[in-house]
């Protein structure tokens, strides 16, 4: 089958109870995306697919064929770092950084659909999201920051 | 996870030929339950149809004011859609407070009526259960049975019905429409979930093939201000203790409409008929909704860890009462 | 002279972690890499009858089957002592699948290999395991009778009674006494990373990637169980996601994944499922703890009586200690603390973050409470009272800060504001309360020698080594900023690394000592390296140094100098190309002071914690929490925040969603996922405060660190139960206090 990955086609042969999280760890040697429960109740797998965020161990990668694939590898150019990566370390959001590569790719998709204006909305959306580190209002802070830099550029503040 | 066929299909007659030709064989949506419970061990298909390519995700008004949701619609999408967040505010809050937000973008409204319970004896694949191997008794009956129900049990099966979009579909009298190797119907959603009996392990009158593919929501002049509240132990991403599902019509002081359904309590999504019949023609005072609610607890039958679901449904059905009385959430 | 220790400096290996890069234990690639896959046992007693392989040989893919009936025999099973000791650290002392006897539930009974994760995991469940089941006791109410008296804890370490005065009479006759006997549920630790370990043999050298707490704990309990030299393994991890005291012992699994290697001649990696971690590496053990206080009017503390009893394995007497901090936090003449155990089929409990004090202090501070409300004196004034000047054996404390901590709390709180009636300040459906306690943790010299070496090249760049290991507690940082220092170097010039037994020896970082202990270490070999540096430069007619006094010579961002003089002066890389270095290294170690030394060794904080409790569904949220702690020096503001937020937000989680029940019928856990064992997502938790009161500390270590990965959630559950009453007017006796607890009985005056 062919997935495309971060804009790269890749042609793999998987068996279809291959889930799009091992697909993805084991035979692309894409492992920013974590397995922390591999049964839909953690979100450190979080992935998009059709840039929507979903959790790829209860997605079978047989069924992203044709579809877009975006990983933590994939949100910003290989050089540099998306905003909300610089912000979750600046605010010190993670500590074992397990769950953070789902907790980013969470987030950016909240900032770019909108949705963060309260606290309460950020930590409604963000829940999906377990960090047992407990780092969650430093997460908020640095989704915070990048929503308010985004008003700032855009004019709107 | 069990080596697996895959199939992908396009049109609704082949995904329904595809399954309903072979008896191993089970649709695939948002994988959300289905995923989950093949690696558990839970279920045991040999192939999967992919149904996703298939044209069912309109979501929609009929013509007499009423929603009509396509099967593979999404949760996340259902929920934001200008047409259900204002006329069905409690089922946008109903699907906004299930799950968390990308299993809400993976999950299907058709499969997430057909969730399967959290019982940890069903889904440990290794405890009796009569829900998973029929026959082989209940765990839970005399187990840890604190998120169990206590409505519509028996001594089959305490197992609760996860949905919360299916309690709020309930209380609007939703219509579940299939096709089936025998053809297309509908199905009232009430009718749609069978109480466990004897027979825990049939949850829907489906014959096997049989593919929902959309979902009716006949209007309903109060449930423009109805309302959903959800009460758990976590704050957000967790199953219910339990819902409630509200929507109140009050003219002179005296209730004209009222509906009423309940999550985390039930061994299906519980509409709270009892309740509804005792409040309706009555005064809208806090002393009737806490006397509807506690006589729709009476056939309640707690267990050891779950008796407290008994006053905290009454006292979460007064208040969502109360609330949707003044004006919604 | 600190230029970059205190500073909030940002997590060097952050960037890593934000990109994905950061590899952990289940993502290193070895050439012919397969996977393992454990099968526990069903049941928590009895026997393996028989075990029918066929189906599980004939799946796709299967290398190998290991069973009892197969797997080589283990050479010395280690005793149990805690990691930070730097000594061989199993989590038990068992070995599964050396005989056919089931002790728990989840025991590894095979394990199965095959070509990849997802087809051994397949044919696992494919195995035909029978079984004769025997009775099983699993929790305290099954083994109550059975109790008995411990006599020491953590291996001999500890003893597990502690007493002074008479403890008896003082109580009777006091005039005021006050009782709490409470239930703690289990808690799991539920690292968000599985434990993994990936197994490979070169020859007769063995080499684990593990994801642990101690490397080092890790080499020598596999060298010990498979009979090996400890020369011949060598334990790797880079990233550990999470440990919490789950990663801290070496569970059987590291060394099934060995052995599995060697029998199949490939490197091996086992990683455990979510539901096994519930099984493999330990727990918090269900417990009860009593607490009776006797105290004057005045609430002078006159007696303290502290019982508790908890569930262990059947080979181990382990019981997280509850009463370290009661016997000396505040000032009492008659002391009884003691630990009884019931022996249950269960693993072997383990430590999970704060052990012993997060629930030892809870109990003494919900009792501090109720004797505030039976004495009338404010909770915060009744803790200053009591707070001890010396330690249970007479020492003075070698940093204290605990009237400060609780002053400082208060204010930032808002605590005088508070009227202390129960059940008096309603917000619509929510009734709100506020609670406070006293947190302190004990500085244990546990340790062996620990050791960091570093060096210089001769283009000015530096690499510090030693074999800790980063879990996310800033390890890396820190130790960064501290090498830096000491060498006095620009940060950006140093390289911190650690997470390989071929560094040097550090212990397990257990206990709040991993910042304290490396650092030490570290801070040595620094500054020696720089000593001779600078004596070499003294020393070279070459240098614009030569002939200065050593003592005066100063460096800055790896310039020597004299301080008197800014223009003399060089770089450590010119003076070491002049003499022809391309390197240069120094060795550095820190011996810890005895076990009884003569100071008190405690780290103080305290807690103020308001909730809104909707007592009519039992729903309890917390609104605020502010927590101020004196660790000592402070080697990052901005790590240590983070660590003790952490504290406190797991203090919290276990006052209100952790706990895991074991079915006594099946003697499994209720519990086995992330859907069903509750952590706190991010919706639960609210905004916290940490501050800092500066404390010196010339005893614990050279900089006069105290640690900060336990104190945090030391009593924060008490803080929580204490705010529960202060809002309801009553008093919860359990933990997890779950909606059903909480919420009022029928007919509750409103």
């Amino acid at each position: 089958m062919s997935m495309r990955v971060n804009g790269d086609l890749h042609e793999i042969g998987l068996e279809p109870r291959v889930s799009l999280l091992d697909a993805l760890r084991d035979h692309l040697g894409l492992t920013g995306s974590k397995k922390g429960c591999d049964q839909g109740t953690c979100g450190a797998c979080t992935v998009w697919v059709q840039g929507r965020p979903v959790l790829a161990c209860l997605t079978l990668a047989v069924a992203c064929e044709d579809r877009e694939i975006t990983t933590i590898e994939g949100i910003a150019p290989a050089d540099g770092l998306h905003p909300v990566q610089r912000a979750f370390i600046e605010h010190d959001a993670f500590q074992c950084g397990y769950c953070t590569s789902g907790q980013i790719m969470s987030a950016v998709a909240l900032l770019r659909d909108g949705g963060a204006e309260t606290d309460d909305e950020i930590a409604e959306y963000m829940s999906g999201n377990i960090c047992r580190c407990a780092a969650y209002p430093n997460i908020r802070a640095a989704i915070r920051e990048v929503r308010d830099a985004d008003l700032e550029t855009s004019g709107r503040a | 996870m069990r080596p697996l066929g895959y199939t992908r299909v396009s049109t609704v007659d082949t995904a329904v030929a595809a399954v309903g030709a072979d008896a191993t064989s089970t649709f695939l949506a948002g994988g959300t339950t289905e995923v989950d419970l093949i690696r558990l061990g839970v279920s045991r298909p040999d192939v999967l149809v992919d149904i996703n390519s298939l044209p069912l995700k309109e979501i929609a008004y009929t013509n007499d004011g009423g929603l009509r949701i396509g099967a593979l619609a999404r949760m996340s999408d259902v929920a934001r859609s200008p047409e259900v967040t204002y006329n069905f505010p409690a089922l946008s809050q109903s699907l906004l407070l299930g799950a968390s937000e990308q299993l809400r973008n993976m999950a299907s409204m058709g499969g997430n009526l057909c969730q399967r319970t959290r019982c940890a004896y069903f889904r440990d694949a290794v405890s009796p259960c009569n829900k998973r191997e029929p026959g082989t008794g209940c765990s839970a009956l005399d187990g840890l049975n604190r998120g169990h129900a206590v409505l519509g049990t028996s001594e089959q099966c305490i197992a609760t019905h996860p949905s919360d979009a299916g309690v709020a579909m309930v209380a609007f009298d939703a219509i579940v429409h299939t096709v089936g190797p025998s053809g297309a119907r509908s199905i009232p959603i009430d009718d749609f979930y069978l109480l466990p009996g004897a027979s825990p392990d049939v949850e829907h009158p489906l014959e096997h093939g049989e593919l929902i593919v959309g979902i009716e929501v006949p209007p309903a002049p109060s449930a423009r201000r109805s309302l959903y509240l959800k009460f758990r132990d976590r704050q957000s991403y967790e199953f219910a203790l339990v819902s409630v599902a509200a929507a109140i019509e009050v003219r002179e002081g005296r209730v004209a409409d009222v509906r009423l359904a309940l999550g985390g309590v039930g061994t299906k999504p519980w509409r709270a008929r009892r309740a509804e019949v005792a409040l309706t023609g009555g005064p809208a005072t806090p002393q009737a909704f806490a006397n509807a609610a506690a006589h729709e607890l009476e056939p309640a039958s707690p267990r050891r860890y779950n008796a407290f679901k008994v006053p905290m449904a009454q006292r979460a059905m007064v208040r969502a009462l109360t609330r949707a009385m003044n004006g919604g959430a | 002279m600190s230029t970059a220790v205190g500073r909030p400096v940002n997590r060097v290996d952050g960037r890593c972690k934000v990109t994905g890069a950061a590899r952990y234990t289940a993502e290193i690639v070895l050439p012919g890499l397969v996977h393992a896959a454990v099968v526990g046992a069903d049941i928590p007693s009895g026997r393996v009858t028989a075990i029918g392989e066929e189906r599980t040989r004939a799946a796709d893919g299967v290398l190998s089957v290991l069973t009892h009936e197969n797997l080589s025999r283990i050479a010395t099973q280690p005793p149990l002592l805690p990691s930070l000791l730097g000594t061989a650290a199993p989590g038990e002392t068992f070995f599964p699948m050396q005989d056919d006897v089931v002790h728990y539930a989840g025991q590894p009974v095979a394990i199965v290999i095959a070509d990849s994760h997802e087809r051994a995991q397949y044919a696992a469940s494919l195995l035909d395991v029978t079984y004769e089941r025997t009775d099983s006791t699993t929790t305290i109410d099954e083994g109550r009778a059975a109790a008995y008296e411990a006599e020491t804890l953590f291996g001999r370490l500890l003893p597990a009674r502690n007493e002074r005065g008479d403890v008896v009479t003082a109580l009777a006759r006091a005039p005021v006494r006050v009782d709490v006997a409470h239930h703690y549920a289990a808690n799991h630790h539920n690292a968000l990373e599985p434990s993994a370990t990936t197994a490979v043999w070169y020859g007769e050298h063995l080499t684990l990637y593990d994801s642990t707490m101690g490397i080092r704990a890790s080499q020598l309990t596999v060298a010990s169980l498979l009979g090996v030299p400890i020369s011949h393994v060598r334990v790797i991890t880079e990233f550990v996601g999470g440990g919490f005291g789950g990663k801290a012992l070496t569970w059987p699994h590291v060394t099934l994944a060995a052995m599995a290697a060697r029998h199949v001649r490939r490197p091996v990696r086992l990683s455990l499922t979510r539901p096994q971690t519930y099984t493999s590496n330990g727990h918090r053990e269900e417990q009860e703890q009593w607490v009776s206080l006797g105290a004057t009017k005045d609430g002078l503390l006159t007696a303290v009586r502290h019982e508790k009893l908890s569930v262990t394995s059947p080979f181990d007497d382990w019981a997280e200690p509850a009463t370290g901090v009661t016997t000396q936090l505040y000032a009492c003449e008659n002391y009884l603390g003691f630990h009884r155990l019931i022996r249950g089929n269960t693993m072997t409990p383990t430590f999970t973050r704060c052990p012993g004090e997060s629930l030892g202090v809870s109990t003494l501070e919900v009792a501090m409470d109720k004797l505030a409300y039976a004495t009338g004196v404010d909770p915060v004034e009744l803790r200053l009272r009591n707070h001890a000047s010396v330690d249970d054996r007479g020492n003075a404390w070698s940093s204290d800060g605990l009237e400060e901590c609780l002053r400082t709390g208060a204010r930032r709180f808002g605590w005088a504001q508070r009227d202390p009636e129960p059940r008096s300040r309603r917000e619509g459906d929510w009734l709100i309360g506020s609670g406070m306690s006293v947190a302190a943790y004990p500085v244990a010299f546990f340790m062996p020698v620990q050791q960091a070496r570093v060096r210089i090249y001769s283009d000015g760049s530096a690499v510090m080594q030693s074999g800790t290991q980063e879990f996310g507690t800033g390890s890396t940082t820190v130790m960064t900023q501290v090498a830096a220092d000491g060498l006095g170097m620009d940060i950006r010039d140093v390289t911190f690394e650690s997470g390989d037994t071929d560094l040097p020896n550090a212990s397990a970082s257990v206990g709040s000592m991993g910042a304290s202990m490396v650092s030490a270490a570290v801070h040595n070999a620094a500054v020696e390296l720089r000593r001779q540096l600078v004596a070499m430069a003294v020393a070279d007619t070459g240098s614009p140094l030569h002939g200065a006094d050593p003592s005066a010579v100063v460096v800055h961002g790896s310039r020597m100098s004299l301080d008197d003089t800014a223009g003399a002066g060089e770089s450590y890389a010119e003076l070491m190309r002049r003499n022809h270095l391309t390197m240069t290294e120094a060795l550095g170690s820190w011996t810890p002071p005895p076990m009884d030394t003569p100071h008190g060794l405690l780290t103080f904080g305290a807690h103020f914690v308001e909730v809104a409790v909707d007592p009519e569904l039992g729903l309890v949220r917390v609104r605020r929490m502010v927590g101020v702690f004196a660790p000592g020096r402070v080697l990052n503001p901005k790590l240590a925040r983070s660590q003790l937020m952490g504290g406190m937000l797991w203090g919290m989680s276990q006052a209100l969603l952790e706990g895991n029940q074991m079915d006594p019928r099946l003697g499994r856990w209720g519990a086995r996922n992330l859907g069903e064992y509750l952590v706190p997502v991010n919706a639960d938790v609210p905004d916290v405060t940490v501050e800092f009161v500066d404390v010196t500390d010339t005893v614990v270590n050279p900089l006069g660190v105290k640690g900060v990965g336990e104190v945090g959630q030391v009593a924060t559950a008490a803080a929580v139960m204490n705010a529960v009453f202060h809002a309801t007017g009553r008093r919860i006796e359990k933990l997890p206090m779950t909606p059903e607890l909480v919420m009022d009985p029928p007919d509750t005056p409103a």
